[in-house]
Parts: structure tokens; sequence; C-alpha cells
């Protein structure tokens, strides 16, 4: 099955012409035609597009002209602003946008020769982790349990449509965008690697921001070094992105080759939280000794302000998204609600056009910032950041990389966690201080929990430090030999 | 006597403070590559950036910052080496993003002072509280439909410095002596054009009043005067209605209020009544605004004079007056057009001409300096032709004249005309002679003491040689021949 | 910090969205739930401490005083839900 290689396999193939680029991307459409009806996790698909970009791939390919990802059938999530097509943050408020512009992150694949066969669903202005908040419905996540194949699973979020498309092989990888988790819990959902790289190595240009300080772009994909060669190709300095690193980008692919042998790695003890699943716990053991045995140095560290992470996160990811929302109004672009004057349009447009979660949020977002509340919230919040970022320094200092879970759970059920917020918020619990800390951080599928459901785990690195985690993230790859695939996926 | 407004209880004290918002000379928006030129076609100066589209990201210009540190250095204020952006959050129909990038805790320039002179020759100096930049916001059209508010993005990011003036200022005269002052250093450094009447200086003033000794009662702040004379104005008529407030017991509430120029008063702004809560923070897409040293000191060495040092240097270098030197530098372009007349020539005689003549004449034609027919090179040339004779002050008044007109070279002028001294003793003596004998009785008079006459004989002999005698030499004859 | 109706109603305001009056208590009783789990920030000693921005450790950048950008106003206008000619068209402002 074509649609089952790898992006490094399907170089191969492609160089060595034993199949077209047409091929390989029909392929992907057949999957998408098939199970995306079912699935939801495309908004948008770009088939003509995508025969177009795959027969200059198959032109250039006959060339000689040859890029790292010619041919390479990818999707987007639909937060990624791209030119002439659809792009809605998964919002009613967006629905009728066509941006006239690329995004930094997609037109660094364009260059590199990628296919795009679709822009993917995702929770609201990828806010949520459940893809629930979808203004276009859900994503069904493509794994099953094994005792109900009935229930209907989430794939995680907010890059929800990315994590499902890629894992029901219905593209070799995708775009993500990660301001809490939001690539490293789907793609523990959905048996994937998720790579959140350092804040600044990837552009923000052109992603529809929810919260600027802590969205970091990355890649899915279904092996370490197809994520690497990915990231690779996302990231770059973009003078167009003030918060973007002036840093040369190295090549993660080589750095997957380097093995763990007298790399230290640190296992912070705050991670052991109280009810935490035995099976998650055990598979965190797992990995330490996978890693102990392949030669590195395990070492007990302490991050002591993990446990307020979340909570500082729910005040900066909405008082930032408070003000990165506010520009949907109505006038520029967008849906329009009218009214009888302009306060009355934009109280109309906003109402009509947010979901519930992104009400919440921006309302949360308006009050830690008012008046009289802005030291209590806001101001304690950053200065509690700036602590956890501490306890991150401190930690880097003993060690080169940390091995934690990904998420508290497998995957759950639709209508699951919905009654609460907070409950939802909790996914993010193990994740979000990378996003408060701007480090790199990946998930790595290492075992199936006993409903057969993936989990994975989580390795966290230095500051633009990206290669020692994928070469621990692929040592995890190796040792955990995780080969289970999706109930639901194209050819099967 | 100090300002103060009569009211019925007695005198008032006015308090006044001003925020100034002057753009920044610029070829690009303070965030975005789109143009920050005036007057082009609706939202053509406008980028994805300026219209607030989803992912569009400021990248700030590095000539808006040194603008303001130069700015800053002019104002004699301190340059802060860290500053940062913030978020200044309301909804607006011309503010594309719901927020206004600004600095708002950690601004760009800190303290500094400006001096102004006052009509009593008396110098005040004026507290500077800050300099700050942030982006303009777009335009708003409320006159062209019946039912709808056009919108134009052109302005929306323009850079602007907003000048923050201590309460120090005290009197209308004090405000408009302050504005000028500000306008003066804003062009002399090149870093605004100070036009009111395009909107690239305006002024917030924050006004209120109080009996003396106490301490500050409620100000009110008058949004958007555009002109020097409407601050005045608008200072008067809102101190003027503060004091009536209190005086018939009532209370000055802090609000936001417009001056209305045609009716002379100042009234509540309604549309900005709803409590606004701007939710200041740190603007994230940005990163510290980081200065090094020595590119500060780079953009300070390359300062051009400032008006009180050049000031100074007029009175110490020319010999000027303290009045002249003070209207020769207010305008640079001024200051300019007189040193390149007085170079080489006698800088009082020139100041002279300058602010006399040649001032009346643009005047009275409604030219500039920049549009001035008579050119520096050519009034200088005018003053040449007096120091070495070829032409009598009289003459040069009709030259100059002549040069107002036709733009013309004063040499060619002359020439053409026959205008030229007449210095041939020959001629001189025929023409005292002439006079002499046509005026035998006033003769007698004055040869009989009466001394006064003399001015009429050389009256009458200037006259008669058309004006262009050369007056030494006609006032030499006369003693001569009359004696 | 208990949020009432009040409050709701004027962050609603501030935030530009339109809350119906029997959505306020409800919507009270979320943000309530959310605000107090928040509040075990409360336990942190940040005394000292200098409040962190963002993710990035770095000088910002500059960039020349060029004209790169602009002169399109019709893809600035092509996505405007109403406009008239070359203008972004909304409810009359009456200030």
């Amino acid at each position: 099955m074509l649609t089952d290689l790898t992006i490094a396999q399907a170089q191969t193939g492609l160089r060595a012409k034993q199949f077209t680029a047409e091929e390989l991307t029909e392929a992907h459409l057949r999957g998408i035609g098939t199970l995306n009806p079912r699935l939801n996790a495309f908004l948008t698909v770009t088939a003509e597009q995508a025969r177009e970009q795959a027969k200059a791939a198959d032109a250039a390919i006959a060339k000689g002209d040859i890029r790292p990802l010619t041919g390479i059938p990818l999707a987007i999530k639909d937060l990624f602003c791209t030119k002439g097509v659809r792009t809605t943050a998964a919002s009613m408020i967006l629905s009728p946008f066509v941006p006239p512009y690329e995004s930094t992150v997609t037109a660094n694949l364009l260059r590199d020769g990628a296919v795009f066969v679709g822009k993917t669903n995702l929770d609201e202005f990828a806010m949520g982790s459940s893809n629930m908040s979808s203004a276009f419905g859900p994503v069904e996540n493509p794994w099953k349990r094994r005792q109900d194949q009935n229930a209907v699973l989430v794939p995680g979020g907010s890059s929800g449509g990315s994590a499902a498309a890629v894992s029901a092989r219905l593209a070799m990888g995708a775009t993500g965008t990660d301001t809490g988790g939001s690539i490293r819990q789907p793609a523990s959902f959905c048996g994937l690697v998720g790579v959140k790289p350092s804040y600044g190595r990837c552009s923000r240009w052109g992603v529809v921001a929810f919260a600027s300080s802590l969205d970091h772009p990355g890649p899915f994909a279904r092996t370490v070094q197809d994520s690497a060669i990915l990231l690779r190709s996302m990231a770059s300095h973009d003078p167009k992105d003030s918060t973007s690193a002036d840093r040369s980008v190295p090549d993660y692919e080589a750095a997957c080759k380097r093995g763990v042998k007298g790399l230290r790695i640190g296992v912070p003890r705050e991670y052991r939280v109280d009810g935490m699943p035995a099976e998650i716990e055990a598979l965190w053991e797992q990995g330490v000794q996978w890693l102990r045995d392949a030669g590195a140095e395990i070492v007990d560290v302490s991050l002591p302000h993990t446990k307020y992470g979340l909570a500082t996160y729910y005040i900066v990811a909405p008082a930032e998204a408070s003000s990165n929302l506010a520009r949907y109004d109505g006038v520029r672009f967008g849906q329009r609600q009218d009214g009888g004057d302009l306060t009355e349009m934009y109280s109309n447009t906003r109402a009509a056009g947010f979901g519930a979660e992104v009400r919440r949020r921006i309302m949360i977002g308006t009050y830690v910032l008012s008046a009289g509340y802005y030291d209590a919230y806001y101001l304690r919040a950053q200065k509690v950041r700036a602590l956890i970022l501490r306890d991150f320094h401190e930690a880097f200092q003993k060690v080169d990389a940390l091995i934690t879970p990904t998420t508290p759970s497998a995957a759950f059920a639709q209508g699951e966690k919905m009654d609460d917020p907070v409950q939802m918020y909790l996914n993010d619990l193990f994740t979000v201080g990378a996003n408060l800390a701007g480090v790199p951080a990946t998930s790595v599928p290492a075992g199936l929990d006993s409903n057969g459901l993936p989990l994975g785990l989580q390795i966290i690195g230095k500051p633009f430090d990206e290669e020692t985690v994928f070469a621990v993230s692929a040592e995890i790859e190796r040792a955990a030999g995780f080969t289970a695939l999706p109930q639901i996926r194209a050819g099967a | 006597m100090a300002y103060a407004i009569e009211g019925a209880t007695g005198p008032w004290e006015v308090v006044v403070g001003l925020e100034v918002h002057a753009q920044v000379i610029s070829e690009s928006k303070l965030f975005s590559g789109s143009s920050a030129a005036f007057g082009a076609e609706p939202n053509t100066h406008v980028s994805f950036i300026d219209a607030g589209f989803p992912g569009m990201l400021p990248v700030i210009n590095r000539a808006c910052v040194a603008q303001a540190v130069r700015t800053g250095l002019g104002l004699n204020a301190e340059i802060h080496k860290v500053s940062r952006f913030d978020r200044k959050n309301y909804f607006y129909a011309d503010m594309p993003q719901g927020y206004q990038i600004s600095q708002f805790e950690h601004p760009i320039v800190g303290t500094g002072i400006v001096e102004v002179e006052l009509s009593d020759g008396s110098v005040k100096r004026i507290g500077v509280t800050r300099l700050h930049l942030e982006q303009d916001a777009g335009k708003s059209l409320h006159d062209q439909h019946p039912t709808k508010t056009f919108v134009d993005l052109n302005r929306s990011g323009v850079p602007l410095m907003e000048i923050v003036s201590e309460p120090d200022i005290r009197s209308p005269e004090e405000a408009g002596a302050y504005l000028r002052k500000l306008r003066s250093i804003l062009r002399y450094l090149g870093t605004c054009d100070g036009n009111m009447e395009e909107g690239s200086m305006r002024a917030d003033v924050n006004v209120s009043v109080r009996k003396a000794g106490e301490p500050y009662r409620t100000r009110c702040e008058v949004k958007n005067v555009n002109s020097i004379r409407f601050v005045m104005q608008a200072i008067e008529a809102e101190a003027a209605r503060q004091v009536e407030v209190w005086e018939s017991g009532g209370e000055v509430k802090q609000e936001t209020r417009l001056f209305d120029p045609n009716r002379g008063v100042t009234r509540s702004m309604r549309s900005k009544e709803d409590a606004h809560d701007y939710r200041y923070f740190p603007e994230p897409d940005l990163l510290p605004l980081v200065l090094e040293q020595n590119w500060i000191d780079a953009l300070k060495a390359a300062l051009p004079e400032l008006p009180d040092a050049k000031k100074a240097r007029f009175r110490s270098e020319y010999g000027l007056t303290a009045y002249d030197a003070a209207v020769l530098v207010a305008e640079k372009a001024t200051a300019d057009f007189f040193e390149a007349v007085a170079k080489g020539r006698d800088p009082k005689i020139a100041a002279n001409w300058v602010t006399g003549d040649f001032f009346a004449a643009l005047n009275r034609t409604g030219k500039t300096i920049e549009t001035s027919p008579v050119s520096a090179a050519n009034l200088g040339a005018l003053l040449d032709l007096m120091a070495n004779n070829t032409i009598n002050g009289r003459i040069a008044k009709d030259v100059f004249e002549a040069m107002v007109e036709t733009g013309k070279d004063p040499a060619e002028i002359v020439e053409e005309k026959g205008l030229k001294q007449v210095t041939d003793t020959g001629a001189i003596d025929a023409a005292v002679d002439a006079i002499i004998a046509a005026n035998a009785d006033k003769v007698a008079e004055y040869r009989s003491g009466k001394d006064k006459l003399f001015g009429f004989f050389v009256g009458q002999t200037m006259k008669a040689m058309g004006g262009k005698g050369n007056p030494a030499l006609i006032n030499e004859t006369l003693k001569r021949r009359l004696s | 910090m208990a949020l009432d109706p009040t409050t709701i109603r004027r962050i609603a305001t501030l935030s530009r969205i339109r809350v119906e009056d029997d959505q306020l208590a409800p919507l009270a009783q979320e943000l309530n739930g959310i605000l107090g789990w928040i509040e075990q920030l409360n336990e942190v000693n940040v005394d000292g401490v200098e409040p962190l921005t963002g993710g990035a450790q770095m000088a910002m950048k500059m960039r020349d005083d060029v004209v790169t950008d602009g002169g399109y106003a019709e893809d600035i206008l092509a996505n405007a839900p109403d406009r008239n000619g070359a203008f972004f068209a909304v409810p009359k402002v009456v200030e």
C-alpha cells in the first residue's frame, strides 16, 4: 500500500521511480474520499491542487530536481493560512475567509516540493483537547477500543484532524500547532510522533493566532525520522515574525541516529501525579528502562512548579486570545451578523461566530486583564511562568533531556469530559510546561493501554536542542517497536 | 501678572498638560512595510498587517525607533535602553486588530525639558513626562452615506510619537509657546513635519482649574485639537466652564471632551463615555526593544543644531538681539536662509532685511521661505550692491520690490532699470546748482541759521537725480555750496 | 473573587460578545469554576520574581525603513462582508 509508506520510504520510491507522485497522491485522495465522510478529519480537500502539485513533482523528479518533500502528500491544519484556499480555524466567524497569502511554514513546505491534500479539522481557534469544539463537527479517532468497537473516540486536540488524517493514512504527515499540547496530545491519542519545537523555531507568520507567546507550529508523522524531515522543512528564521529565532536549522534526520549513550535523562518527580493510571506509570517506567538499557544515565530531577503550569496557562492563553481574537469583528473578513449600531453588530457577530469554548476563553481572558484583576491574575501568572522556566533551566543544568508521559489518559470517547471545562483542561497537564517555557518536546508512541489504544511518551529538551530530543525520541521508537495500526485506515 | 480666570469667588489658576501625537517622518509604517505617506487612494497604503488579517505579525521599523530616540535627545530627555510594547485593547471600526500597539509601562523615552520664551521676555521650563511610540488608527468617514460609516485604513499603523508634558502649563499663552517650541524642535530634527492641518501633529489637552495653593482638582481631557490657536482657545473655554461648574456648587467630572471651534466651547464626547478598560498587557508578538549605547551615541553625534543652541550662537556669533535671534531660529528654514544671506556680509543688516522687508514680502504675497521668489543668494547680492555703492539704500527698496515681483537677480534689475547710483561729481554739482538757483529764499533762510532745511536740499537733489545720487556725495557737495 | 452577573455583563460588553440575560447565571457559574481552579496560583510565592512575558529569550530585530508592502487595496477588501467602493462599510457611528 502506497499509503502505508513512511515519508522516507516514499522519497526513496519516488527517486527510484517505483511509483509516481501522482500515484502516491491519488492513493491518498482515494483514502480521503472513502474515509473522510466518517472521520471528518478534513474541512477542505484540495484534490485538484494536489493533483497539479503531484504532476509538477513528477516533472521535477524527471528533471532530477528533487527536494526534501517532492511529491509527499501532506495535510495542513486549517489554522495555517493558505493562499487562495479557504482557512477557517474551524470557526463560523472565519468560515468564508480565503487568505490572499501563504503562511511561512506552508510556503517552506511548498518550496520543498510538498503536495497539500487538504486542510484539517481542529478545535475552534485551536482551543480544546478533543476536537469537539470545531464549528464543523468532531473528528473521529481512527483507533478503536478493543472491547468497545462502537465507542467513537476523540483524536485529541486541538490538531485532531491532522492527527486523524496521518493516523488513518490519508496523508503522510501533517502540520499542527501546539499551544498547550495541541500536537503532542493528539499524537499520543492517535499513535503518532508529534513535535513541538522550540519557541521561535517555526514561524508563526500566517498562522491564525490563539496565544502568541505559546503557539508553536510543528509536524505530525508516523515515525521520528519523518517528523525530523518535516520539521527541518517547516523551520526557518522568518524576518516577518519578530519572535522567530535567527538560528540555522540543523539536520534533524541525522540527529535521529545519534543514540542516547552517555546522555543524562531526567525523570521529573512532580509528573508522578495522584490518580495517574497504573498502565501509564508502567509505560513511563518502561521508557526509562529502554533509555537506561541504551546507555543513558537516568537522573531524578525536580520541576517544583509543575502543578501550577495548567492554571498559569489558563490565564496567559485566554488573556492573549481575548486580544488576538478581537480582530474577528465582521468588518474586514469573515462572517458578519447585522446590528442596529456598530457595537451591536460587533456583539452579534462575535456571539454568533464564536462557539461556547472560544467565548468562554475570551471572557476569562478579558476578565484577567481587566482593571483591578490584572495583578492578581495576569501578572501573577507571568511570575509563575518565570518560575516554571527557571525550573526547566535548573533541570537542564543537570540533564540533557526529560522523559514523561504525554497525557494522563488514552483517547476518551466523544462526549466524555464535556461537562466540566476543567476536566478537559487536565488533558494538558504534562504538555503545557514546555509551551510556557518555550522548550522543544515530542510525543512518541510507546505502547498500548489495556483497551489497545496508543499511549505516548514525551521527550523534552533544552531550548533549540531539538537534535537531542530527536535522538532520544528515536531511541524510544526503536525500543518500543510500535507496530500497532488503527482500525480505520486507508486500504484496510 | 500670572494668567488667571476671574470667577465670582476670585481668581482661578489654570493647570494644563499636553499629550502631543506627532507623526514620525518615515517611509514605511511602524510595524509593516506599507507606505506611511499621506493622501493616497483609500486602502492602498495598507498591508495585511495594517488591516489586522489573521496570522499577521508586526515587525518594528528601525528608522522610527531612531526618530523617537533623536526626538528624546532633542528634548533633553532620558533614553531608555530597554523599552517594551503593550497592547491597548478596544474595539473601533478603524482599529483593525482590536488593539493599538503602544508603549504603556516602559516607554522608549523618559523625562525631559522644553524651554519656552514668553511675550514678557521670561523663559519657562516645561517638563516632558515621557515619549513613546505607537501606531495610528485608520480613518472613519461618517458623512459619506446616510446609514453607514466608511473606513479607510491608510493611516492604520502609521508611526506616532506621543509626547506627554507635565502639568506645568499655566496659561493658553504657555500652551501655545510650548507647542510652537515643540514643533520647532521636531522640524529641526526632521522627526515630524509638524503639519497640524494634515493631522501629522495633534494634541490632547488636559485641563483643570484650582485656587492658589490648592492641590490639583479633577481634570478633563479635550481630545484631538488640531491647531495651536484652537488649543489656546480650548484651554480658555474649558477652564471657564470648569470655574463655572465649581462656582455653581457642582463638581467637574473626569471625562473626555471635544472642542468645537465654531462655537468656541467644549462638549462631552458621549461615544467615549462607556466604561473603557484598555486591558493593557505586554504585546506578545514583539520582544523587548533593546538599544545599544553606541547606536544612541551615533544618533546623538549626528543631531543637527537645535533652536536653543542656534539662538545662542546667533547672538554671540552675529551679535543679534535676543528678539531677532528668536525670530530667526523659530523655523530652521528661516535660520538657514538668514545664515546664507549673512555669510560674508554685515549680519545685522542681513537680520534687518530678513526680518523686515523679506518677511513683509512673504506675508504680503502669501509665500513661504520654500516658495519665496527671492532667494537667499539674490538677497545677499542686493546687500552687496549696497555695500559696494552700486545702489543706495532707497533704490535698494525698489530693487527688492522688483525682485519679489520677478524673482530676478538684483544686478540685472539695476542694469535694466538703470538704477546705478550716480557718483559722477560733475552731475551732482550740476544738480545741486540747479536746486540752489531755484530756491534762493530757502538758501537765505538756511544761511541765516535754519539748519533743518539741509534735509530739504538733499531731498530735492535726490529727487532731481531720480533717487540715484550717491547720498554721501550729495551731502558733501551741498555742504560746500551752501556754506 | 467570584463573578456575579453584573461583572459577567461588563466582561461581555468589553469582549463585544452578546450574552442573553438568562445566560448570565450559568455563564457565571462556569467561569467561576475555572477561576476558582486558577486561584491555586495564590499558593505560589512570587516575591521578587520578574514577570515572564514570552517564550523567546532574545533581543528584537528591527527592519529597514523601506516600502515593501501594500498597494493591493482589492486584496485588502476582497473578504469584506460589506464595502462601498474602496472603503469598508460598517453601521453608521455617531460621535
